[in-house]
């Protein structure tokens, strides 16, 4: 049994489950100031309001994850990213806080603070994740004993960069789509006016990182040169793209928010075509000082309790997240416990 | 000051800050099941606007908890690099299994708890609140087995890969029930619940001083003083249970906490005192064999000192020590209060001892110092250590960090801590002098008097 490669998918489960829940909560954030009235603001708040915690729970998994499966990795990536982590962090920490302590004034000054407060560091979160997966795919200068040798400078690269704006434009539409699923009246009109703009806005910047990729990032493409049948996925990951406007148009509010969900899994899926069995790739020296998989895994044992764990652990965590999910379906009300 | 000064000062901090709440989520969650117990059974109103009021609490303290929380699980990568490589095949996995059965539990159910009054039934919903009482309390059994681990390292060997030598897992459920795992658990949970209760008794205190809401604060002082008795007597022994497993494990350690430079017979416990480093001296009121006989249960067993101990390996003494002796002294305090609270309550009389009522306010912050001072005797006293005896804490240092990249994150730690920490206090005060609301409990005085 290949050990690590079944860790890699748990991972990728749980980076899936990150980015399609707490994509659509990073979303919402990226998109509060467009909301005028504290009324609505409070609606797309509430939207997310009983199941953010629950989403950010998965970053917790992938760091975690990270940690016991592939420690080599979890300790270079997160040594050498440290300022840029940094932000991350300070980005999480306030939308966090915003979250909660946004509703315990009236005050509209202290609601104004807060709305900026929640909408820059929803955006932050998204672009420093996206500038993560930039770096990971374009690779750092990593030595021999697979430490970080850049400087921080070096994170912003072009290329992060139009990854990371475009990890802000696939959130700020996969969250107006999840916003037109749950509310309704004026609310509702709101969010209708925002879609086209936003499906508009990723597309320009999925094909630039597209092209991006395919003119300076060759060796993303090697994998599917080798193996042909592999293009079926990125033809998939564009159906998946096209039949978002079509649903919207046609109302379906519901597909459109799963067509949505399926694309950021194809994105995530021709991510890994490209980078496996690689975690971060060495500028320096590709070949051998690159964190894959197999030189950055713990042992076997390690690999098969964490499995297990995993095993007795995921059915309770759907289940519950299922019921959670049940119980706040249908279009959000305000009601006297609301933020 | 260098990256390694720094990362430990950063690290000090974070988990600091961020265990100001742990203790209030794990602690007031189960107040909140016996809350919302008490109302399913009696269907009192007023135990439903005790548990209305302590959510909101709760929602407040969890947002902080969640956000200084998330910081952790960066902290051992970004600072400590060569620690998580060095750990991460055991450390990692209890922190995995932390997240997998603790935090979704905690996280998931906490929606249904906020907000689900008026979606689910009460039994549904009392059930939601069970669960997120567990997971916060799983988090707890995680976390502190991985820390355990790092006091009393089991289940484990030493392998060469082309990484360096790393620990890796030989037997899962040694390294689960390594010694000091359960024991250190009991004390730090009780601890906890020492924080939930002191939190109700100052909150039902300053109600009953300010003669507002007694109809709820009664019951709720009831609750409080109940369920910080029953948590001080099992913490002695737990405390006594932890002290003589030190003794065992970690002898330097213990020899750190009491101030014993040299090993003699019938060894004495200290009261108070200060510690001189640099002649090695404790100057103190003095127990005579005291230590022998909490240790070895006679009173001529000489315990070690560290004269036994190569002074390479010797903790800082005189902050172990110092830290030690107030959580110990906190646990008096919180003992008198309680104990005085409860014999003024059982005469009727506690309302009109505004001085003692005074105190009780106050008291909220008592179970805090000794946690952030027990944690730094723990966590100093295994000093230099890491991982006891296996890695120096000096070893586990990130090696591509720069002294400026971590002096930079500290400062932006602070700022935030501190504005997060002045904002949470500000909100607590609104919603502590805003207090419970009072729907349904003006018709149901006279018909239901209350009875403890």
């Amino acid at each position: 049994m290949d050990l690590p490669f079944l860790w890699y998918l748990v991972m990728g489960f749980a980076t899936l489950a990150y980015t399609v829940l707490d994509g659509f909560d990073l979303g919402v954030g990226a998109l509060h100031l467009f909301a005028r009235t504290d009324e609505q603001r409070r609606i797309f708040l509430n939207a997310i309001g009983p199941v953010w915690d629950g989403n950010e729970v998965w970053i917790v998994i992938m760091m975690g994850g990270l940690f016991a499966g592939f420690p080599n990795a979890y300790a270079t990536v997160f040594s050498g990213f440290y300022t840029l982590l940094m932000f991350l962090i300070a980005g999480l920490m306030f939308r966090a806080t915003a979250i909660e302590f946004r509703s315990k004034q009236e005050s509209s000054v202290w609601r104004s603070f807060w709305d900026v407060v929640f909408s820059l560091s929803s955006i932050l979160v998204a672009f420093t994740i996206g500038v993560l997966l930039g770096n990971m795919i374009e690779g750092i200068p990593l030595n021999e004993a697979q430490d970080y040798t850049g400087t921080f400078s070096q994170f912003f690269g072009p290329y992060s960069i139009v990854v990371g704006i475009t990890s802000v434009a696939l959130f700020a539409m996969h969250g107006t789509i999840y916003l037109a699923m749950k509310t309704e009246g004026e609310a509702h009109r709101v969010v209708r006016r925002w879609i086209n703009g936003a499906i508009v806005a990723f597309v320009f910047w999925y094909i630039t990182t597209t092209l991006a990729t395919l003119i300076y990032m060759p060796h993303m493409l090697d994998p599917f040169l080798n193996n042909p049948p592999l293009f079926a996925f990125p033809l998939l990951a564009l159906l998946a793209i096209l039949s978002i406007p079509y649903q919207v148009r046609k109302g379906n509010d519901g597909w459109a928010f799963i067509s949505s969900s399926i694309c950021i899994a194809f994105l995530l899926v021709l991510f890994s075509l490209g980078t496996f069995p690689t975690i971060v790739r060495s500028t320096l020296n590709p070949l051998t000082n690159s964190l894959t998989i197999y030189n950055c895994a713990s042992s076997e044992k390690t690999l098969r309790t964490l499995l297990i764990v995993v095993a007795i652990g995921l059915p309770f965590i759907l289940a519950y997240g299922f019921w959670v999910y049940r119980i706040f379906r249908g279009k959000v009300r305000l009601e006297k416990s609301s933020y | 000051m260098d990256a390694l000064f720094l990362s430990r000062i950063q690290f000090a901090l974070n988990i600091g800050f961020h265990y100001l709440y742990p203790p209030i989520s794990i602690g007031i969650g189960l107040v909140l099941v016996i809350m919302e117990g008490l109302y399913l059974k009696t269907k009192d109103h007023k135990y439903k606007e005790m548990t209305h009021f302590w959510t909101k609490i709760f929602a407040l303290t969890f947002a902080l908890g969640v956000a200084t929380g998330l910081v952790q699980t960066f902290a051992f990568g970004t600072n400590w690099a060569r620690y998580s490589r060095f750990v991460g095949d055991v450390f990692g996995s209890a922190l995995a299994a932390e997240g997998i059965f603790a935090f979704f539990l905690e996280a998931g159910f906490l929606g249904v708890l906020l907000f689900g009054w008026d979606r689910v039934g009460p039994k549904l919903h009392y059930f939601s609140t069970i669960c997120v009482c567990l997971g916060a309390h799983f988090s707890a059994v995680w976390i502190i087995i991985a820390n355990s681990w790092m006091q009393t390292p089991a289940g484990f060997h030493i392998v060469d890969t082309s990484f360096g030598p790393r620990a890796e897992i030989t037997n899962f459920w040694e390294m689960v029930f390594n010694p000091s795992a359960i024991d250190r658990l009991c004390h730090t949970v009780l601890g906890c619940w020492l924080t939930g209760a002191f939190f109700v008794i100052s909150v039902a205190a300053y109600y009953l001083l300010k003669q507002k809401h007694q109809i709820i604060a009664r019951p709720m002082m009831y609750i409080g003083l109940s369920f910080a008795m029953v948590s001080l007597i099992l913490q002695l022994v737990s405390g006594d249970s932890s002290a003589r497993l030190i003794a065992k494990y970690q002898p330097a350690k213990l020899a750190a906490l009491e101030g014993l430079y040299k090993t003699i017979p019938s060894t004495p416990i200290s009261v108070i005192g200060w510690v001189d480093t640099a002649n090695q001296k404790v100057h103190s009121l003095k127990i005579p064999g005291a230590l022998s006989f909490l240790t070895y249960r006679d009173f001529s067993t000489p315990v070690t000192g560290l004269d036994k101990i190569p002074q390479g390996e010797w903790p800082p003494v005189a902050l172990t020590f110092q830290t030690y002796h107030i959580m110990i002294a906190m646990w008096f305090l919180m003992f008198f209060t309680a104990l005085f609270g409860c014999y003024y309550w059982r005469r009727g009389t506690l309302e009109r001892q505004r001085g003692l009522l005074w105190i009780m306010v106050f008291s909220v912050g008592l179970p805090h110092v000794a946690q952030q001072c027990g944690w730094i005797s723990a966590e100093v006293g295994r000093q230099p250590w890491i991982v006891y005896k296996v890695l120096r804490t000096s070893e586990g240092v990130s090696s591509s960090i720069r002294a400026e990249q971590v002096f930079g994150s500290v400062t932006m730690f602070v700022v935030i801590y501190l504005l997060l920490f002045s904002l949470f206090l500000f909100l607590l005060d609104r919603k502590i002098k805003q207090g419970p609301e009072h729907t349904h409990l003006d018709d149901q005085i006279y018909t239901n008097p209350v009875k403890f």
